[in-house]
């Protein structure tokens, strides 16, 4: 029991991240119908930035860990939505009205190119960095076997639960995301409306980047190490959620995030590490199996 | 006058914010470096690069803005001038390119090392070919047609290591395993639709991996087989010597031996199972299960209602495919003796994909220009492996800004009515 206690924190931890990650897919998909394939990378960056912007907090600061901290984060938030404002810029935006397959075409050559840049630059080589935040609770102490629950993994969820209600605020209640809801519905419709589109896409990437940005900064504290390619596997479980919770849904996304965090978690707890990725997507396939829309999707409606 | 010079302000103004934007950009990760030594890590300063980079872009950015001011168009697009005689189709074109293939060979220029690359050249060829059936012509967007890939090669590399089975035995089993895989593994999926099919497939691809990757027993795990035989020419070997009982290519024939004599002979191989595979497209697309195909891709409710089976068309559209997965797969072991999951990374899914979409969906002679210039380019380039896939990934992303549907694009439907309206 303790185990499974253990591991549930685990996988919640994990899964706010796959979440937060899973926002971006889902909120690009819904708007102009595509699969970012990048956005993986867009993470990978913001975790290095994220480490970068630390480092360089501390050096400079030389004080409080948690001001270095604050500092880093705006600084991530910031540095890596302008990498997805860039992206959408450069290899999206002139495929707006392209055949279907050459967005995503382009999206996997963006991703080659990004992640082969931050090789180049920063080195192929793992980059660890000591524990910053240390420290938590021990809940239970029974027959040998503690259940932990660190600090670091209180501030992930609350953080993430603090940014997808953020999140949602900018989606329901502003002017944005109102004209986000409108774009999503019919782009050419908003833009006779009066809505810009273009403007309305560029912010969806600075939001979805700025996510999945956190979530770099998050990976980079809780594992304390990441390297160039860290962007392919998380992209493809981020996408894998959001496709699961049911595409173009923002609630799914969250849903899915966690359920992937929650089946990995548990997977390589009690069944086997190295299967644990086999797993997320046999789950996937037979959720998709009964459920083609995903969880939370809304059923495609056909027409003629 | 005024309006050029105002032109040339508002360039210049672009590249001035495109210059901020990509010093901004460059700031983080060319400007500071992670320095990892024993006592941790530390940052170090390279802010000159970031300048650098801030200049290039802000340079380029009012070249560009004046360019196409000039022009009166956009400047990466070429003009119609130079596109439209590229996308006809000539039907010499197809017969001059395969006589230069078969001719290859027996060129003065060509040494080991170039037909070695057009080896490689040429699997990329069959697996563009076979994918083209699953994306171009059944419009179903396969993400992990490398698993079908891997069956093949680890198909002929276990029943070779084992069994001690000849590779032209082999090489039609590799190709009916895949195909049982691709039933297997589509059965249940391709009832999805569009970019749903995109991720399962993905997910397929993976799994294979990783399962290649961890069953020790069977394929031996990361360190992959060695070891696989090369294949013969009716029982003739390609080595300097042959066991009892056996004779070498070189003895028979009554010539020295040479290396090269091996790597003509793969040459000749894959270009006719590269051919095989255009053969089998070019005129499976008359029959009408090919036909069903690509109704199916242009609109899926119109053929259920003229009584097409979605998911059987599907299904076979698949199968065809991952069966010249399996080939190129098989053959890819015998060329390389040593196969690792290593080899069939999505990174590989990714490119026979582009070479598809790059080419032009559909479009047989667009695979190839495709992949000459996705993989044999890149070849010549070796010596540049650091930024040669900074490179490969920006002429992805290039190719598609300056034809959206491809190198040479062919859409229009195999057969039409005589008659028609058109």
């Amino acid at each position: 029991m303790e185990y499974f206690f253990q591991q549930l924190i685990n996988g919640v931890t994990l899964g706010a991240i796959y979440g937060l990650i899973a926002i971006g897919y889902t909120m690009v998909y819904g708007i102009i119908g595509m699969i970012n394939f990048a956005h993986g990378e867009i993470y990978m960056l913001g975790a290095f930035i994220a480490l970068i912007a630390y480092l360089a907090a501390t050096t400079i600061g030389g004080g409080g860990v948690a001001l270095a901290l604050l500092a880093a984060l705006a600084a991530t938030m910031a540095l890596t939505a302008l990498w997805g404002w860039a992206v959408e810029r450069l290899a999206y935006r002139p495929l707006r009205s392209a055949p279907r397959l050459a967005p995503l075409i382009s999206a996997i050559g963006m991703s080659i190119v990004l992640q082969n840049f931050v090789q180049l630059s920063q080195g192929a080589r793992v980059k660890p960095l000591p524990p910053v935040i240390q420290g938590g609770f021990t809940l239970t102490q029974g027959d040998g076997f503690h259940v932990h629950l660190s600090y670091l993994q209180i501030a992930i969820v609350v953080l993430t639960l603090a940014l997808m209600a953020a999140f949602t605020w900018v989606i329901t209640r502003t002017r944005l995301g109102r004209a986000q809801r409108a774009t999503e519905q019919d782009m050419k419709m908003a833009a006779l409306l009066g809505v810009d589109v273009d403007r309305v896409v560029s912010a969806t990437f600075v939001i979805g980047a700025a996510l999945a940005a956190v979530a770099g900064m998050m990976v980079t504290l809780y594992y304390g190490v990441i390297d160039f390619y860290i962007g392919f596997l998380a992209g493809i479980k981020a996408f894998t959620a959001a496709v699961l919770g049911g595409i173009g849904s923002l609630p799914g996304a969250m849903l899915g995030g966690l359920l992937i965090g929650l089946i990995e978690a548990f997977w390589s707890g009690y069944f086997s590490i190295e299967y644990k990725d086999v797993a997320a997507f046999s789950i996937l396939v037979l959720v998709l199996l009964f459920r083609p829309t995903g969880l939370l999707g809304r059923p495609d409606v056909e027409k003629i | 006058m005024a309006a050029a010079g105002g032109e040339v302000r508002r360039n210049a103004i672009d590249a001035v914010i495109g210059g901020l934007v990509a010093a901004a950009l460059a700031l983080p990760l060319l400007g500071f470096r992670l320095v990892d030594s024993a006592q941790g890590l530390s940052l170090g300063f390279r802010f000159d690069l970031v300048l650098w980079a801030a200049l290039a872009v802000a340079a380029g950015r009012f070249a560009l803005g004046l360019l196409g001011g000039v022009l009166g168009r956009h400047p990466l697009r070429p003009p119609e001038a130079l596109i439209g005689p590229l996308s006809r189709s000539r039907p010499w074109l197809g017969w001059a390119m395969i006589a230069f293939a078969a001719l290859l060979p027996l060129l003065p220029f060509a040494d080991r090392n170039l037909i070695d690359k057009a080896t490689l050249v040429l699997i990329y060829v069959m697996l563009g070919w076979g994918l083209n059936i699953v994306v171009g012509l059944a419009g179903l967007l396969d993400l992990g047609f490398v698993a079908f890939y891997a069956v093949g090669a680890y198909s002929y590399a276990l029943l070779a290591v084992n069994f001690g089975w000849s590779f032209w035995i082999c090489l039609p089993l590799a190709g009916l395993l895949a195909a049982g895989f691709g039933i297997a593994l589509g059965f249940p999926v391709l009832r999805l639709r569009g970019d749903y099919l995109a991720i399962v497939t993905l997910g397929f691809g993976e799994i294979i991996r990783v399962v290649l990757q961890n069953w020790q027993d069977l394929t031996n795990g990361p360190q992959g087989i060695s070891g696989i035989p090369r294949p013969s020419l009716f029982g003739l070997r390609f080595a300097a010597s042959a066991p009892e009982g056996e004779t070498t290519f070189a003895e028979f024939f009554g010539i020295a031996f040479a290396a090269e004599h091996r790597v003509t002979f793969l040459y000749f191989v894959i270009l006719a199972l590269a051919l095989a595979t255009n053969l089998f497209a070019l005129r499976i697309r008359r029959l009408p299960i090919g036909r069903a195909w690509e109704a199916l891709r242009e609109d899926e409710i119109a053929c259920r209602s003229l009584g097409l089976n979605p998911t059987t068309v599907k299904l076979s559209a698949f199968a065809t495919g991952a069966m010249f997965a399996g080939f190129a797969g098989s053959f890819f072991a015998t060329r390389q003796g040593f196969i690792s999951p290593e080899s069939f990374t999505f990174i590989e899914s990714a490119v026979i994909l582009a070479i598809v979409v790059l080419g032009g969906m559909g479009s047989q002679i667009g695979v190839v220009l495709a992949a000459l210039l996705l993989v044999g380019l890149p070849e010549w380039f070796r010596d540049l492996q650091q930024y040669r896939m900074v490179a490969f990934g920006g002429a992805m992303v290039l190719i598609m800004l300056w034809r959206p549907s491809g190198l040479l694009a062919s859409r229009n439907p195999t057969v039409r009515l005589h008659g028609g309206s058109r």
